[in-house]
């Protein structure tokens, strides 16, 4: 809090006189953090657009019969939903905000490896965007964000050809950022930053750029023989003409699998940052925590099998897939332990950031350990495609990279804003959150142990009580997304000046301006030390020195 | 976690080729190149998917991979591999030169190259329109066009509602889907199917890589390159590696099998 004002000059500001100009320094940019804000903004919309989906869902959902909409309807907007959340949102969310702001940050670079490439992938990720908006325009798609052929291929009559030319646009959106990380990573570090100084924000970042240009064009070409076979009739998944559909499925998990991981690795990534700044510590295991990213990623590409228990594939396949489903169960479980030794005798200021970090570790224990039943082949049989596996991956991925992302924007924001958030109500949004979430997704599993299956508009009456509860809380879940937005609005006029370092964390990015200047740094910062590293006694000290009303 | 100190200024100059980001040419080097292979990693990655495909297929298939194979136009396959055997060699002695500096030379290979992928892909083109031609019932593709000539027994191997594969026997029954009970389900057709979807992905890449080379042929006209950089066609030159050695792989998949 040593400054009083922000800074003269930094990415925010410019030159242009008139509109058309500053338009165009922001469409036209090569600049990572401004390219960042272009994302959280157009990431932000898709949010909501997929929220507002998912609102039609769980409206219809509140009784039994259909009287909202036809089931047809409902197929396309739960359909929407699940495409705009999962391409539009959850892959792209930290890597492509948090990631192009902060990579080059904290490796003390000026900016990504390729520029230009990192606009280009902007554009792309635009241009998948409107793409899968056109197709939902025109009647939506009722085929579930899976595609599954044959109904994909050859009986859905939705815009099934539009939505996948979108989504198949966005993956390469996804690619060029993985690349663009990936060589960034390697080559660009400040002097004296070796590989093991590096933050585990960068670390988990890492892992994540490797399974997207080694896992998106798989699902690139599974997609486009989808649309081949659309188009010109011909049958590569259709068994009347000697295909097979499952073929789709393998090539499709192969990549939808990891790409839980492109969701929840960077996530992981975050919640190490904002663990050890707000208990005053040195992460425990700093290592384990780096090479569970790189285990997970690797893990990830060998359990795709495990969507398909039930789909024909041969039960010895299955054990194998099952057996791997369960080591990656050991990597997270790394990272759990690790946090929670991280926080044992630091000195913990409950911040918002934080809040978010420590929502998130019980989130994900609870998805992760139901994401083991479901590994488990004899529970997964009688649970397959039932509201239990809703909630688990909503508990993973919502609850995983949603809480990680907003932990990770109220964490950055004065870095990237130059201001300050409002604590009281950061703080109230982020309880909002995470009990309208457990509200929202708790009774699914219940309903999914009790047999109601996903994608169904009407059930009976005896589920009605539990549907009710969950559109609940799934309302509180709205207000607690919109808060956020209000005070992070108008923290943009009113926010406390925040300095460059307002949480006294480590890392290269706290030690530039805040908002930072276009090239970042004045002078290439040299690295001398570890991440992370707080003094022994910080935490200690930091607790003496703790009064009502204290900063942290 | 740092300490901010004087950086040494830049003491050397450097061309306008550096960019902002980057602290050294051999920075700004290595990185393009490890870009380049990364994304080559997505490429072999793309097709990958159409060779899983493939092995799945072929497995399942076996007796329909064998007769359909036999059906495809090997000789010209075998000139096309000569030829993009060869612009591999050119697009290495281009990179040879540029390392050199001899811009002439530079030049001659380029153009080499690119007249090469040309030729490749007109063979190709000639190889598809054959089987096209054979679907509207014309014996090749000039007779396809001057409307002559008319094929005797019908044979069309474009995957596709009009697909019949020609059985043993001749098909004396002729006309579309005559034979549909027998080859609908028998996995020749995947196989056109695979062969189509994997070489044209192939030539798609073909036809950007030709982009890219006349792109470096552009700037090595402009005087852009020196001995001290030359990546662009280094990492053009990767590239075009690349969609040589999926066809390397492709062609005995498709042709020899």
């Amino acid at each position: 809090m040593s400054t009083l004002s922000l800074p003269q000059t930094s990415y925010i500001h410019d030159r242009s006189r008139t509109f058309a100009e500053w338009l165009k320094s922001w469409l036209l940019t090569v600049d990572h953090k401004r390219i960042a804000i272009l994302y959280l903004l157009s990431i932000n919309f898709f949010f909501l657009l997929g929220g507002l989906a998912a609102t039609l869902v769980r409206v219809e959902l509140i009784t039994p019969q259909g009287d909202l909409m036809s089931s047809d309807v409902y197929n396309r907007a739960f359909t929407l939903h699940g495409i705009i959340m999962v391409f539009f949102f959850l892959i792209p969310a930290i890597p492509a905000v948090l990631g192009n702001f902060l990579v080059p940050l904290m490796i003390g670079a000026r900016d990504l490896a390729f520029p230009r490439l990192n606009l280009l992938s902007w554009y792309l990720y635009m241009i998948g965007g409107v793409f899968a908006l056109i197709a939902s325009v025109f009647g939506g798609v009722d085929t579930g964000w899976t595609f599954y052929t044959p109904f994909s291929s050859t009986y859905s009559n939705s815009n099934v050809v539009m939505t996948i030319t979108g989504a198949f646009i966005m993956g390469f959106s996804s690619i060029l950022t993985g690349l663009n990380f990936i060589v960034t990573i390697h080559k660009m570090r400040a002097p004296g930053l070796t590989w093991f100084r590096l933050p585990l924000f960068i670390w988990a970042n890492y892992a994540t750029s490797i399974i997207q240009i080694l896992a998106t064009p798989v699902l690139g070409i599974a997609l486009l023989l989808v649309v081949v076979e659309r188009l010109w009739g011909v049958g590569i998944y259709d068994p009347a003409l000697g295909g097979d559909p499952l073929l789709f499925q393998h090539l499709f998990w192969f990549y939808s699998h990891p790409a839980v991981y492109i969701m929840i690795l960077p996530a992981m990534g975050v919640i190490s940052e904002l663990i050890s700044t707000f208990s005053r510590k040195r992460i425990f295991g700093y290592e384990f925590i780096a090479f569970s990213s790189l285990a997970i990623a690797i893990l990830g590409f060998l359990v795709w099998g495990h969507h398909m228990f039930v789909s024909s594939q041969s039960v010895y396949a299955g054990l194998i897939f099952s057996f791997i489903t369960m080591l990656v169960a050991i990597p997270s479980a790394i990272k759990v332990f690790n946090w929670t030794a991280t926080l044992y005798k630091g000195s913990i200021s409950y911040r918002t950031p934080m809040l978010y970090a420590l929502g998130f570790i019980g989130l994900f224990v609870i998805g992760g350990l139901t994401g083991i039943f479901l590994g488990v082949t004899a529970i997964d049989l009688h649970v397959t495609d039932t509201y239990f596996v809703v909630a688990h991956f909503h508990y993973v991925m919502v609850g995983g990279t949603i809480m990680a992302y907003l932990g990770g924007i109220h964490f950055w924001w004065p870095k990237m804003t130059g201001r300050m958030y409002n604590e009281i109500w950061g703080s109230i949004a982020a309880l909002i959150i995470f009990v309208g979430f457990n509200m929202t997704f708790f009774p699914q599993f219940i309903l999914g142990y009790l047999g109601m299956p996903r994608r169904y508009h009407v059930y009976p009456p005896e589920f009605q009580v539990l549907h009710v509860m969950s559109t609940a809380g799934a309302s509180i879940l709205a207000i607690g997304f919109i808060v956020p937005l209000i005070y992070l609005g108008i923290s943009l006029w009113k926010g406390a000046i925040a300095g460059n370092n307002p949480w006294g964390a480590t890392g290269l990015e706290w030690k530039t301006s805040s908002p930072p200047p276009t090239f970042n740094f004045d002078k290439t910062p040299i690295v001398t030390e570890e991440a992370y590293a707080y003094p022994p006694e910080a935490a200690e000290r930091d607790a003496a020195a703790w009064r009502p009303g204290s900063p942290l | 976690m740092a300490t901010i100190t004087h950086e040494e200024a830049h003491t050397h100059t450097h061309g306008p080729e550096l960019q902002h980001q980057f602290e050294t040419p051999e920075q700004q080097k290595e990185a393009a190149t490890l870009g380049m292979w990364a994304f080559l990693v997505t490429e072999i990655m793309l097709f990958g998917g159409i060779f899983m495909a493939y092995i799945a297929y072929r497995w399942a298939f076996p007796e329909a991979w064998e007769e359909a194979a036999a059906m495809l136009n090997t000789p010209l396959a075998t000139v096309n591999t000569v030829v993009l055997l060869v612009s591999s060699l050119t697009v290495a002695l281009a990179v040879n030169a540029a390392e050199e500096g001899k811009k002439r030379r530079l030049i001659t290979m380029l153009v080499l190259t690119i007249v090469l992928g040309l030729t490749f892909l007109v063979i190709k083109g000639y190889e598809y329109s054959e089987k096209f031609a054979h679907c509207a019932g014309a014996k090749d593709p000039i007779s396809w066009i001057t409307g002559s000539d008319l094929h005797e027994s019908h044979e069309c191997l474009v995957p596709g509602r009009g697909f019949h594969f020609p059985d043993e026997h001749g098909s004396a029954s002729g006309g579309h889907g005559a034979a549909k009970t027998v080859t609908m389900q028998s996995g020749h057709q995947l196989f056109f199917l695979l062969y189509f979807s994997a070489t044209g992905l192939h030539a798609i890449h073909m036809i950007i890589g030709l982009g890219v080379m006349t792109t470096i042929l552009v700037m090595a006209l402009r005087d852009r390159f020196s001995p001290t950089y030359f990546t662009p066609v280094e990492i053009g030159g990767l590239y075009w590696h690349l969609i040589d050695i999926i066809w390397v792989f492709l062609f005995p998949l498709f042709y020899l099998v």
